[in-house]
């Protein structure tokens, strides 16, 4: 980690591998995924359905149950703590485990970070909400329906700051409901009273309750109407830079990321196969699969033409194939992408936090100095396209 | 119409026209609860319009009176639909033989087992599921969502219809599958000469699939006519608005250079059981003027094909030559 990011990281992610364990085989969802996060960022997390996004963000906020495990990783946490600032409800939980037992693994003051995996419940109660908060797919229909929506926002603060009085609780509650854009006389609504924007708002304000420093999105307005969708995306976006919260934002569909985010982390077959930043994604996506769902959905605008997608479908993730996971379906596949699997790597001079695991971009495998543009990927897919598979 | 006399119905759809062509599509876009799906079962009548008439090459398609029955049979085979749910539209007990075999049955199109087992798989490979062979033993849950979703299109197709209504056919699909799907459609549109009516939130698709694209609101349709003239020149504020809020990623560009400069949306779609006077936009329309809460707007030719209904735009145009309809509805409406 280099010393200028260090004040900055928030979030590290580390070689972490999960598995399903299933009759017939182990489902590798999440090989060996590296991912970081600064303090503030928003980042998209986007691939096929399958990939294993839902496991991964599962695995960060130590939400998966058998027959899911954890086979490696971890997940570095670096709370902010500042000079004279109040401790958090985590810090403190934190300090508390450490004056027992001196574990210097979980030491806040230590520039490691906190391991996430390792906290202990009391420790990992802490964490949830304070800390981290999750948006999950579908969460619309979350709500308690025989709860008014302001009794479920007071339980969740009562329930982590237990010292706060009932009426702080329901100014906060107020607060919170306008700064989702829902009129605070709405607290005595129930969910069904609510239409489905109203409720994925509700759910955002629970989730920004206890002011976190990460929220985990998964497809949150998938279940959504385009201008309820629209609408949900702008008050994300502006929630998260207002309060310097950082996101991870989980999609099937990049066309409505881009907008949103800082960084572009693109997931196939468990395994991230690039991150980049935004821009450098938007203007030149590296990798073939990224290529590929960047170009398969149509356009609103420029002339009217056929568009050819992506043959063939993600592998199955208890077999997985020798070589790169994607060669299959891959157009530009070679003999090198059968047999070796690409690490990620950053050969691009003109972007150098861009990272892309393929072999097209690793002049040892290719032995010439020359790197496809997105012109070569457009026509290995058009040629692709003569032969394609039915999904 | 005195919204005060019709309390308790809601108009889900008013004087809504349309018409389809053989090799044609047209899209019926608008956000949810503005009424398209609506339109499609009347049209599949499986709603009857309150009012209003609706002819099939021409002919009335009757739906009171008598020989209604009769009628109305003739009538429903020549049009299928497809759902947005791949996953609740197809029988979880049943194998995809006998979801693809009922209808060749029904209609009386195969008889022997062999005929029916040829045309299934037939089917099976002109909505691109091959080895059709294996494909035709399999269930539901052993198919990925597209590949139900082409079960269902192979089952529309069975009927032999001449006109296929899709509602959502794609919105529940993975992004990387939605343009299969929609490849397929095109092909069939193309090659087989049949009529979509293409039901979407996603403009993007509408134009991408439909040559023609309605834009719907409250029941009522606001503007239509050639696709890429509604989406690159939308006239109605609302088409304008639905144009604004859409995912598109072309906009990073704008947003790299000039950050985030999205207009925010205002207001939710009306209630229809008393929907707003004169234009139902007019609570949520930037440009509304005193007479658009009075009286409703009339058509207006934009350019030939292009219409809309606003006040904006008043000027009378040409009437563009038309091409031989082969689904014509007109002012159908239906009330709950
Ligand atoms: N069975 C019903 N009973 C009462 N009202 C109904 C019924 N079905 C639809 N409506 C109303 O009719 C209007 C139009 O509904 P419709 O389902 O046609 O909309 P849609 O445009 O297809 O929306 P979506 O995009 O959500 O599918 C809505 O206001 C809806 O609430
Ligand atoms: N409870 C489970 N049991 C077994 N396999 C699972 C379970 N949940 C998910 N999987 C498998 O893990 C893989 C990744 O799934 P998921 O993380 O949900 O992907 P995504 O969110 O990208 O769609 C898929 O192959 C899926 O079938
Ligand atoms: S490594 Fe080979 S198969 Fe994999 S993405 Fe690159 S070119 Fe395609
Ligand atoms: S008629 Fe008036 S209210 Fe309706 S869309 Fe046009 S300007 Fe807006
Ligand atoms: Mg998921
Ligand atoms: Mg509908």
């Amino acid at each position: 980690m280099s010393t200028q990011n260090k004040n900055n990281l928030l979030l590290d992610v580390r070689n972490m591998s999960v598995d399903y364990y299933a009759a017939n085989g182990a489902v590798h969802a999440v090989r060996d995924v590296n991912l970081s996060l600064k303090r503030g960022e928003i980042v998209g997390l986007a691939g096929e359905s399958g990939s294993g996004k839902s496991t991964l963000a599962y695995a960060i906020a130590r939400l998966l149950r058998p027959p899911a495990a954890i086979t490696a990783g971890q997940v570095l946490y670096y709370p902010s703590i500042q000079e004279g600032e109040r401790r958090t409800a985590f810090t403190a939980a934190l300090e508390q485990a450490n004056s027992k037992i001196t574990d210097p693994v979980n030491s806040p003051t230590q520039s490691s970070g906190v391991d996430i995996l390792k906290l202990t419940p009391p420790q990992l109660r802490a964490f949830r909400w304070n800390e981290l908060s999750i948006v999950f797919q579908s969460a619309m229909n979350a709500l308690n329906p025989v709860m008014d929506i302001g009794t479920q926002i007071i339980d969740v603060l009562r329930a982590h700051q237990p010292e706060r009085s009932v009426q702080s609780c329901k100014e906060r509650a107020r607060e919170l409901l306008k700064l989702v854009g829902i009129a605070p006389d709405r607290l005595r609504s129930y969910p069904h009273e609510l239409s489905g924007g109203m409720r994925q708002r509700v759910i955002i304000a629970i989730a920004l309750a206890l002011k976190p420093e990460l929220i985990i999105m998964d497809e949150p307005t998938t279940a959504l109407d385009v201008v309820v969708q629209r609408e949900i995306l702008d008050l994300i976006s502006s929630l998260c830079k207002e309060t310097g919260t950082a996101l991870i934002f989980i999609t099937h569909d990049l066309s409505l990321l881009l907008e949103l985010v800082d960084r572009v982390a693109v997931m196939y077959a468990g395994k991230l196969v690039e991150v980049a930043d935004r821009n450098n994604f938007y203007a030149h996506a590296r990798h073939p699969y990224s290529y590929g769902l960047m170009n398969s959905f149509p356009t609103l605008h420029g002339p009217r033409r056929k568009m050819v997608g992506i043959a063939g479908s993600p592998p199955d993730l208890r077999n997985i194939p020798a070589g790169c996971p994607f060669h299959d379906r891959c157009p530009m596949a070679f003999e090198a992408c059968h047999q070796v699997i690409p690490a990620l790597r950053t050969p691009f001079a003109d972007a150098p936090e861009q990272i892309a695991a393929c072999h097209l971009y690793d002049p040892k495998i290719t032995r010439t100095t020359q790197m496809p543009g997105p012109a070569d990927l457009g026509r290995g897919y058009e040629i692709q396209a003569e032969r394609s598979v039915a999904r | 119409m005195n919204p005060f006399a019709e309390k308790k119905s809601v108009k889900a759809v008013e004087d809504a026209s349309l018409a389809l062509y053989p090799g044609r599509a047209t899209a019926l876009v608008g956000e949810s609860g503005s009424g398209k799906t609506t339109v499609a079962r009347m049209l599949a009548r499986i709603y009857d319009p309150t009012t209003g008439v609706i002819r099939f090459r021409g002919q009335e398609v009757k739906y009171k009176g008598a020989r209604v029955a009769s009628s109305l049979r003739a009538y429903r085979r020549h049009i299928q639909m497809v759902f947005q749910d791949p996953f609740s539209s197809l029988n979880p007990v049943h194998n995809v033989r006998y979801h693809l075999s009922r209808p060749l049955r029904v209609h009386g199109h195969a008889r022997s087992e062999k005929e029916v087992t040829e045309q299934v798989l037939a089917l099976l490979r002109r909505v691109s599921l091959s080895p059709a062979e294996q494909f035709i033993e399999k269930f539901p849950h052993q198919l990925s969502g597209g590949q139900r979703q082409r079960v269902a299109i192979a089952r529309a197709l069975a009927a032999r219809p001449e006109v296929v209504l899709a509602d959502e056919p794609v919105s529940m699909l993975d992004v990387s599958i939605r343009l299969d799907i929609l490849n397929l459609l095109t092909r069939l549109k193309d090659e087989e000469q049949l009529a979509f009516l293409f039901i979407t939130h996603d403009i993007a698709s509408a134009r991408y699939f439909a040559e023609d694209t309605l834009v719907m609101y409250a029941g009522q349709m606001v503007e239509g006519g050639p696709s890429d003239d509604v989406i690159q020149s939308p006239r109605h504020p609302y088409t304008q608005l639905l144009l604004s809020v859409a995912p598109d990623p072309d906009r990073v560009q704008q947003v790299i250079n000039h950050g985030n400069t999205s207009v925010p949306t205002r207001g939710e779609i009306p209630s229809l059981i008393k929907p707003p006077s004169g234009c139902r936009f007019h609570p949520r329309c930037p440009h509304a003027m005193p007479i658009c809460s009075q009286e409703k707007p009339a058509r207006t030719e934009i350019t030939p094909g292009h219409w809309t209904h606003c006040f904006l735009y008043d000027q009378p145009g040409e009437k563009p030559a038309k091409q031989a309809k082969i689904i014509d509805a007109k002012s159908v409406q239906r009330a709950k």
